[in-house]
């Protein structure tokens, strides 16, 4: 069963809203609504298996904040069903959804939203307070997630006392002290500096590695859902397109999405095995790398041999060959006028 | 030309029209109340009376140089020693005047308005900051309270409690409420959404938002609006003196009436000197809230 679930999502702010959806499944276009609706979440049909991070990404006013905020029903879907653990919200009582909440789903904000006047662990430990866990023990599992993500020893400073990077490994500390399955991050590093955003982002997959938690994560951007998503969501109003990173950079379904993918690294998104050229001939003598080594890491090897490297899967057969040339194409975007290429996706 | 329309007026539309009743309904109204529900306006007179005298006996108690000491302390409780330091000076003057009594007593009257005010004003500011229609029902109304010329409502509130504590306290209260209601909804309004959601989104019930995340990070603005709240209460105290509520104000309207120089300066510094103790120990207590001193730690 997958954790989290969403069928024929909707959500319309304004009066007029439930008319609105109606003229939207009757494929009316979303410029055409009433000027009194905004239509932010259209449509959306999507599972999240267990383990998996999911990551949504499109501009401001693509809907992707509302669409994170009615997973946990912060904002209340305008149609359709979600599913968490097979439960529908839809149909919770308020007590019933402060459960699911506790319990279920647990949340990372943009802003951090700590509270000022509680020291770190005394943050870290708010979801464990609500679950009614005792003072000792709250404050013990706080502890514990504190030193997880990497915060030990800032226990009993106040959240003014720490920069913008420590604030969010606060957030996170809060959200995995929560022990919750499922993990919503809205923009979770959007806030913080590029140097720290990339060590709070490598910093989640090595948490993921040990926790395996299933993980929602919002962002407008596309390098950062690249790194850290197995699933990618284009979204706008409509999801756009899903699918794994590579599949959005080597088969973008529209100028929308190709716009994006021509800002992204391709370096390190792409694998050997999605950049490799047929194989011919002879294997022998040549150097080996497993097809799923990103092409950032290939540079190295490539150059220092005379020869091309032999790309291999698990169990050592040849699947292709790598030279500096077929590096080069791969990371080649555009073909002289702005238009995304349509070839170059593996065999 | 324009004296014809005078006349017009007059014959056609002012002399046929009756004299204007409201003023008869009210006093019609007051005289009916005061037959009817006499047992609860002598109820309210006696149980503000009882505890405006208790506190003023317990203020009066102790001679007046150890309470000079008592204030002094506070000051340095909830600031430090200069504060302590200008309160005691203060207070020193105030007790040499001859009005140490009545100081004591405008100060009890001030305190219990400002007490009832409180348990007023922080309740409405809630209901005002969760619900959009009662925040624009009461504007109107606290507009009102403040605007409305404190002898306007005397006039009924004098015929139905009769002279003394009582009108005075009413009149201080409903003067000095509006500021408490109005920051009370400010403060909880201002807290940042985000940090509202954070609860929600970790199961939180409405009350534990309310009292663990709105009530302290609002609790700064709040104070703020207590501490306005004592400043216009004690700003009424001529206006309590002229409905016989006794102390300074009493002096003060008094000495007006006969002139007497002397005596409205010495009970004008009394005031004074309450003024600052009152405004500077609400200071000093609005930068203890845990979240005024956190963000001060940022500076």
């Amino acid at each position: 069963m997958s954790a989290l679930a969403v069928e024929s999502l909707y959500k319309v702010f304004g009066r007029g809203a439930k008319q609105a959806v109606a003229d939207l499944k009757a494929g009316v276009p979303r410029e055409d609504l009433s000027k009194k609706v905004t239509a932010a979440v259209i449509d959306h049909n999507f599972e999240i298996p267990s383990g998996e991070i999911f990551v949504v990404m499109g501009l401001s006013g693509s809907g992707k904040s509302t669409l994170i905020r009615m997973l946990n029903n912060l904002i209340e879907p305008t149609a359709g069903n979600i599913w968490i653990d097979g439960v529908d919200l839809g149909g919770l009582s308020p007590k019933a959804l402060r459960e699911l909440r506790r319990d279920k789903v647990s949340m990372v904000f943009q802003h951090f939203a700590l509270l000022p006047h509680r020291t770190v662990v005394e943050n870290v430990a708010f979801g464990l307070e609500i679950k009614g866990l005792s003072r000792t023990e709250r404050l013990d599992k706080a502890r514990e997630a504190v030193e997880m993500v990497g915060l030990g020893g800032q226990e009993d400073k106040l959240p003014v006392q720490l920069s913008g990077g420590m604030k969010q490994r606060v957030g996170l500390a809060r959200a995995l002290a929560a022990d919750t399955e499922i993990l919503l991050m809205d923009e979770a590093f959007s806030a913080l500096d590029p140097l720290i955003r990339q060590d709070m982002q490598d910093q989640l997959l090595d948490l993921q590695r040990q926790l395996n938690k299933t993980i929602v994560f919002i962002t407008h951007d596309l390098n950062e859902a690249m790194k850290i998503g197995d699933r990618i969501a284009i979204c706008d109003g409509r999801i756009v397109q899903l699918g794994t990173a590579e599949d959005i950079l080597l088969r973008p379904e529209n100028d929308y999405v190709s716009e994006f993918t021509a800002e992204v690294d391709r370096s390190r998104v792409l694998t050997a095995e999605a950049v490799m050229e047929p194989f011919t001939g002879d294997a022998g003598g040549l150097e080996t790398v497993t097809a799923d080594v990103l092409v950032s890491e290939l540079y190295e090897p490539v150059l220092s041999s005379e020869q091309p490297l032999l790309v291999v899967d698990e169990r050592s057969d040849p699947l292709g060959v790598v030279t500096p040339k077929t590096i080069i194409k791969s990371l080649a975007t555009e073909d002289g006028e702005g238009e995304p290429r349509e070839e170059s996706a593996p065999a | 030309m324009i004296q014809y329309l005078h006349d017009w007026f007059w014959t056609f539309v002012w002399k046929p029209l009756p004299e204007i009743p409201f003023g008869q309904w009210a006093e019609s109204f007051i005289e009916w109340a005061r037959l009817e529900w006499r047992s609860f306006f002598t109820g309210t007179s006696d149980f503000l009376e009882i505890l405006h005298t208790g506190l003023t006996d317990g203020l009066l108690w102790l001679p007046s140089g150890l309470m000079v000491i008592i204030f002094a302390a506070l000051a340095w409780l909830s600031k430090g020693w200069k504060l302590a330091a200008l309160v005691g000076v203060g207070m020193f003057v105030a007790a040499w005047t001859p009005y140490w009594e009545e100081t004591m007593e405008t100060l009890a009257m001030v305190l219990v308005a400002t007490l009832i005010s409180t348990l007023l004003a922080i309740p409405l500011g809630i209901l005002a900051a969760e619900n959009r229609a009662a925040s624009a029902a009461m504007r109107p109304i606290l507009d009102f309270m403040q605007t409305l010329p404190a002898f306007v409502y005397l006039l009924p509130v004098v015929m139905l409690w009769g002279i003394g504590v009582t009108p005075g306290i009413f009149a201080t209260i409903i003067f000095s409420m509006p500021p408490g209601v109005r920051l009370t909804e400010l403060g909880i309004r201002q807290v940042d959404n985000e940090v509202i959601e954070a609860g929600q989104a970790f199961g939180a019930s409405p009350s534990k938002i309310l009292f663990g995340i709105k009530l302290p990070l609002a609790l700064p603005t709040i104070v703020a609006g207590l501490n306005q709240v004592i400043m216009l209460a004690l700003s009424m105290v001529v206006i309590a003196g002229m409905v016989g509520a006794g102390g300074l104000g009493g002096v003060i309207v008094t000495a007006l009436g006969r002139v007497e120089i002397d005596a409205g300066v010495n009970a004008g510094l009394a005031v004074v000197v309450l003024a600052i103790f009152l405004d500077r120990v609400m200071r000093g207590l609005a930068d203890r809230t845990p979240v005024a001193r956190a963000a001060r730690l940022a500076a």
